[in-house]
């Protein structure tokens, strides 16, 4: 199956045509993603949700360049991902005016990845320090600037292990956010945590989401939070992965978890994502 | 009322002593064999000091003078620059080990089966290459560290969450940034451990080295213990095996544990 293939468009920030990835398993080549096309917009909160083994962790590893493509090209502007590196950064300055060369896309992390060894603030500079043509005080300034914005001002000298898992995410959240990538990559980062930090930090996301207009990319398996967070929902089904469904969510923010609307929106994708799977089974 | 924790050991320990002391004065067994605690004690004061010297009232002379001090610190000169040289080569070896595979396949092989030689046996090829110098014994101390570390820094490096290599390269780290500012620090813990042993295999191989080796450059605590020997002063043997045995000890509590604890602190793992 092939789609036909869109027209470059001018507003996406990311875009995979017929991305297919393998991977050598105990039972020979697994196909973890195939022929995935999809586009990710500018300034888009999108939000890839499926169960485990669609392939949506996967799906984030090609988009942050860790991994690469079997098949298929994915491009960050007009760029072709291949690599983590620093090469592509200085093309989409424009972007983002004030902050000069920014990284592109950076990545929140399933699990804790943050330093040990480095404090609040420090880890909040690592990407930052990396980040040529600003000034030590003005890393300074960027690095306070985020950790306050997600609401960690005070925590600078706290080491990770001294603060709480919503506050550590909320740490690298900010670590993420300070050098200024054109998109954000998120790795389900708010499944370790509890229900009630994880519906702060939905409010969170969305303050900032909002104020910064930033590109998120998320996966997650929480259908609900799926809901919550995303402009577009993009449903995958397992064995292999694949794009089974793409939904318009136009709830207005900040949203709420227990809004009636959300909850409806999220029974209907939990029942496209049932279907399929009891369709499968037959 | 409770005792303060200390009591009872220091009870028992002079019990011990005591006994120790009753036994040999009594007439139980040879007291050439066997010294009595007080005969060590009195041992250590005549090592320590310069007696002419201290009877003159120059007591930085007396301690100069007198076998103890300087035996201990040749031996301690012998070991940290040892050691020193141990680590400075082990740990860019180790890392180059867990970097290149075939590195650690041939050369990180031959160091696993290096650990396990006792380092007693690199003194007489030691000897052969160096002759009887200052150079063959820190050589053997050089042998004796080394591949602790090599060891140690490879398994420590190639254990290094690899959510810290990812999250350091998607933030553009790479090539001695990614090393210097994620690996190493990340690898700390271990490296840090495998210092320890290579500070105890070092100890070890340098008592061998000393004991075995009659040097002219330097006379070392070893060496002190093998002229008791040669003596027959049973109070030497057992006082300079007293030193060494503190020597170890110290070395643990002034260097080792307070980096260790620190390290435990600051990341959390303090139990």
């Amino acid at each position: 199956m092939s789609l036909p293939i869109p027209k470059s468009n001018a507003q996406a920030a990311l875009t995979l045509r017929n991305v297919t990835k393998r991977f050598n398993g105990s039972a020979g080549r697994v196909t973890a993603l195939e022929d995935i096309t999809l586009d990710v917009r500018e300034g888009e909160f999108l939000v890839v949700v499926g169960p485990s083994g669609c392939g949506k962790s996967t799906l984030l590893s090609l988009l942050a360049g860790l991994e690469h493509t079997d098949e298929g090209a994915i491009k960050l502007g007009d760029e072709p991902v291949h690599s983590p590196g620093r090469d592509r950064l200085v093309m989409f300055q424009q972007d983002e005016p004030v902050h000069s060369p920014g990284r592109d896309r950076l990545v929140m992390f399933q699990q804790d990845a943050l330093f040990p060894w480095l404090n609040a603030l420090e880890n909040v500079l690592f990407g930052l320090r990396l980040k040529p043509g600003l000034s030590d005080a003005e890393r300074l300034e960027s690095a306070r600037y985020y950790l306050n914005l997600v609401g960690l001002g005070n925590k600078e000298k706290a080491r990770p292990h001294e603060l709480s898992g919503g506050m550590r995410q909320r740490v690298a959240l900010a670590r993420s956010l300070a050098p200024n990538p054109r998109v954000l990559l998120m790795d389900e980062p708010f499944s370790a945590l509890d229900a009630l930090t994880r519906e702060q930090l939905y409010g969170d996301i969305q303050a900032i989401f909002t104020k910064r207009k930033k590109t998120i990319v998320l996966v997650t398996h929480n259908i609900r939070e799926a809901v919550c967070l995303g402009d577009r929902v993009v449903l995958f089904s397992p064995n292999p992965g694949r794009v089974q469904q793409v939904f318009d969510v136009n709830l207005p923010r900040p949203r709420r978890m227990n809004d009636p609307a959300l909850a409806n929106l999220a029974a209907e994708v939990t029942t496209a994502l049932s279907s399929h799977l009891t369709a499968d089974k037959q | 009322m409770k005792l303060p924790r200390f009591v009872i050991p220091t009870f028992i320990a002079l019990a011990v002593l005591g006994g120790w002391e009753w036994f040999v004065r009594a007439g139980h067994v040879n007291d050439v064999l066997v010294p009595a605690p007080s005969h060590i004690l009195q041992w250590f004061w005549w090592a320590l000091f310069d007696q002419a010297s201290f009877e003159s009232g120059q007591y930085l002379a007396a301690i100069q003078k007198g076998e103890l001090l300087p035996a201990t610190w040749v031996t301690m000169r012998r070991l940290i620059i040892g050691f020193a040289i141990g680590a400075a080569i082990g740990i860019p070896l180790g890392a180059l080990c867990a970097r290149v595979r075939w590195v650690r396949d041939t050369f990180g092989v031959l160091a696993l089966g290096l650990q396990t030689l006792p380092s007693v046996c690199w003194v007489p090829l030691a000897l052969l290459w160096f002759g009887i110098r200052e150079e063959a014994v820190l050589f053997v101390v050089v042998m004796g560290t080394l591949w602790a570390v090599v060891i140690a820094v490879q398994e420590s490096v190639l254990n290094v969450q690899p959510l810290y290599l990812r999250a350091a390269q998607t933030m553009g780290s790479k090539g001695w940034h990614l090393w210097s500012r994620v690996i190493f620090p990340a690898a700390l813990p271990g490296v840090l451990s495998g210092m320890k042993q290579g500070w105890a295999f070092a100890w070890r191989s340098l008592m061998a080295a000393e004991i075995f080796v009659v040097i002219v450059t330097g006379f070392g605590l070893g060496s002190l213990l093998n002229a008791g020997r040669e003596l027959l002063r049973m109070d030497q043997v057992m006082g300079v095996m007293a030193v060494v045995m503190l020597v170890g000890l110290l070395a643990d509590l002034v260097f080792f544990a307070p980096l260790e604890r620190w390290l435990r602190r600051s990341r959390g793992l303090e139990r």
